[in-house]
């Protein structure tokens, strides 16, 4: 039941936004996708505490994949949606192999290297990729053969809604498991990890995989939803901004990875709206606020409370 | 071949500098023995040759006759040797019933299943049970390790170590930190360990190792000094001046 509560009012939040904000659709799709994208990087961060400022390699990677895939090979969303997490998936083993052997700022230095050369080839290569002006003349075709993506964005929002579903759930299984047992036990303490007989670069590298098809499918679903992929897809802001969403909301525990998004997303589009040169002010107040008074991260946010009426009593 | 670890004329040498020097030593099932000597002596730096952090300069170490040396960390886990850590190291975050769960869920074939539940298993719950009961935990398994008192903590280091199933049991000063009136949980722990377990002790703590090792290896500047019962080793004049002499001016 206490599985399943968070579920339910995440049902109720999506579908409540759906007709409170009807002309809202495409930035309710964003904050869905970014959610999924922070998500998959909960695992890799929050989860197994591998630090990395690069996670934008695999959702980049995942989003030129399904774009790609959408011209050249066949315009189903689903297959496409598939193709971006394995793309994201591979490039996440590829590049673990060797990241996995590093820690520390050593490790955040290669993640960030690691976006910067697959955003350089990205650019190289612009008679694949459309370069600086981007990958469009995406078409997508209809969803199990049945909704269309309408100019509103409302096939669009209620896709991007049934996979983070499906990632939440995944992914709730995965912590649970021995895996993901493990995966907690590595962040805590690798040296005991090793001397119990766990194959800890092993199990990072799937983490890392893991993670990387979780970005992949961020990146495919923008892709998809905005039908255009950007040289942006690969840049250290996506990477840094999905870090800290994830310290907003608190890290490893997936529901704050989705409220750290949520309240992240809206304050930006709120305060850019309201004041489009100092925004950034307001998120970095935000930010700070949030980490000296609740280190936990929003998540935290109560069980704070009830220690400072605790001291008042 | 012989039952149990074989070590024979292990050297170590970072450079110049000689830390372990011709050691050969036998832990036979069932054995207690204990490895003292002064700060310096070579006593980690042995444990980290025997359990594979570090790899010996020369020797032979084998288990029932299997050479060790080729074996990762891990596979020799698998193989049957485990140590505690000197300085507790704990899944600090996790209650003591998942801390004890990683381990047991290793020997059940691996943490690398990514569909079953952690808590989900009868025989590894089962496990888990038995030994919070054994070493008296039982009452505070849910709580995280981090929140418990530091001897409880030393309990819970040498319970996940024992759900190894090890063969060879490496304590690495199972005492050390733990406040005096919490030490006599350590002693009757230590002496509640399965009877056909080899186990060797490193400890500063005269008192316990005299109480719960039968053997006695003094271990001076990377070298075996002298080996022998606890009477024979308080005897030595030599073990007198060299370390508890010092000790006790």
């Amino acid at each position: 039941m206490r599985q399943i509560l968070p579920f339910a009012v995440l049902a109720a939040v999506a579908v409540a936004a759906f007709y409170i904000f009807p002309y809202n659709l495409a930035f309710l799709t964003r904050v869905t996708i970014m959610m999924i994208f922070v998500l998959s990087l909960d695992l890799v961060q929050g989860v197994a505490g591998i630090a990395t400022l690069g996670h934008a390699a695999m959702y980049g990677t995942g989003a030129y994949a399904a774009g790609l895939f959408a011209i050249h090979v066949w315009h189903d969303p689903l297959a496409g949606l598939a193709v971006g997490a394995v793309a994201g998936a591979v490039i996440a083993f590829v590049s673990g192999l060797f990241l996995m052997r590093a820690h520390g700022l050593t490790l955040l230095m290669l993640t960030i290297a690691v976006a910067e050369v697959l955003q350089e080839v990205a650019n190289k290569f612009s008679d694949i990729t459309g370069g600086t002006d981007g990958l469009g003349g995406i078409r997508m075709g209809r969803l199990l053969g049945v909704w269309k993506f309408d100019f509103v964005g409302q096939t669009g929002y209620v896709y991007a809604v049934c996979v983070l579903f499906l990632v939440m759930v995944l992914l709730k299984v995965v912590i649970g498991s021995p895996f993901g047992l493990a995966l907690r036990g590595i962040q805590d303490s690798q040296a005991r990890m090793r001397a119990i007989g766990t194959p800890v670069a092993r199990r990072l590298l799937a983490s890392y995989v893991l993670g990387g098809a979780g970005g992949g499918v961020g990146g495919a679903l923008a892709a998809q939803s905005t039908q255009l992929v950007s040289l942006g897809v690969y840049s250290f802001q996506l990477s840094a901004e999905a870090v800290i969403m994830l310290i907003l909301g608190g890290t490893g525990r997936l529901w704050g990875a989705l409220i750290g998004t949520a309240v992240f997303m809206t304050v930006h589009e709120v305060a850019a709206s309201v004041d489009p040169f100092n925004w950034l002010f307001v998120i970095g107040a935000l930010v700070l606020a949030v980490v000296y008074a609740v280190p936990q991260g929003l998540m935290g946010l109560p069980a704070e409370v009830k220690r400072w009426i605790g001291r008042l009593a | 071949m012989s039952a149990g670890l074989e070590v024979r004329g292990l050297n170590k040498a970072f450079g110049g500098l000689v830390v372990a020097r011709d050691i050969s030593l036998t832990l036979r099932p069932g054995d207690r023995k204990a490895l003292i000597g002064p700060n310096g002596a070579g006593k980690s730096t042995f444990t980290n040759l025997i359990t594979g952090i570090l790899e010996p300069s020369g020797g032979e170490i084998t288990l029932d006759g299997r050479d060790l040396r080729a074996m990762s960390e891990a596979q020799r886990v698998k193989a049957g040797i485990a140590k505690t850590f000197q300085i507790t190291t704990l899944f600090r975050s996790l209650s003591v019933r998942d801390n004890l769960r990683l381990p047991l869920w290793e020997r059940r074939g691996g943490t690398g299943r990514p569909f079953r539940r952690a808590g989900g298993d009868a025989w590894v719950e089962a496990e888990v049970e038995a030994l919070l009961a054994q070493f008296r935990l039982t009452d505070v398994g849910d709580r995280p390790v981090a929140r418990l008192a530091y001897g409880q903590q030393r309990l819970v280091e040498m319970a996940m170590t024992l759900a190894l199933k090890p063969r060879i049991l490496i304590l690495d000063e199972p005492a050390a930190g733990v406040p005096s009136s919490e030490s006599p949980l350590i002693a009757e722990a230590i002496a509640a360990l399965p009877a056909d377990l080899a186990v060797l002790i490193i400890e500063h703590d005269m008192a316990l190792v005299f109480k719960v090792a039968t053997r006695i290896i003094v271990l001076v500047a990377g070298a075996i000094l002298t080996e022998g019962t606890p009477a024979e080793i308080s005897a030595d004049p030599r073990v007198r001046d060299l370390y508890l002499g010092a000790k006790h001016g």
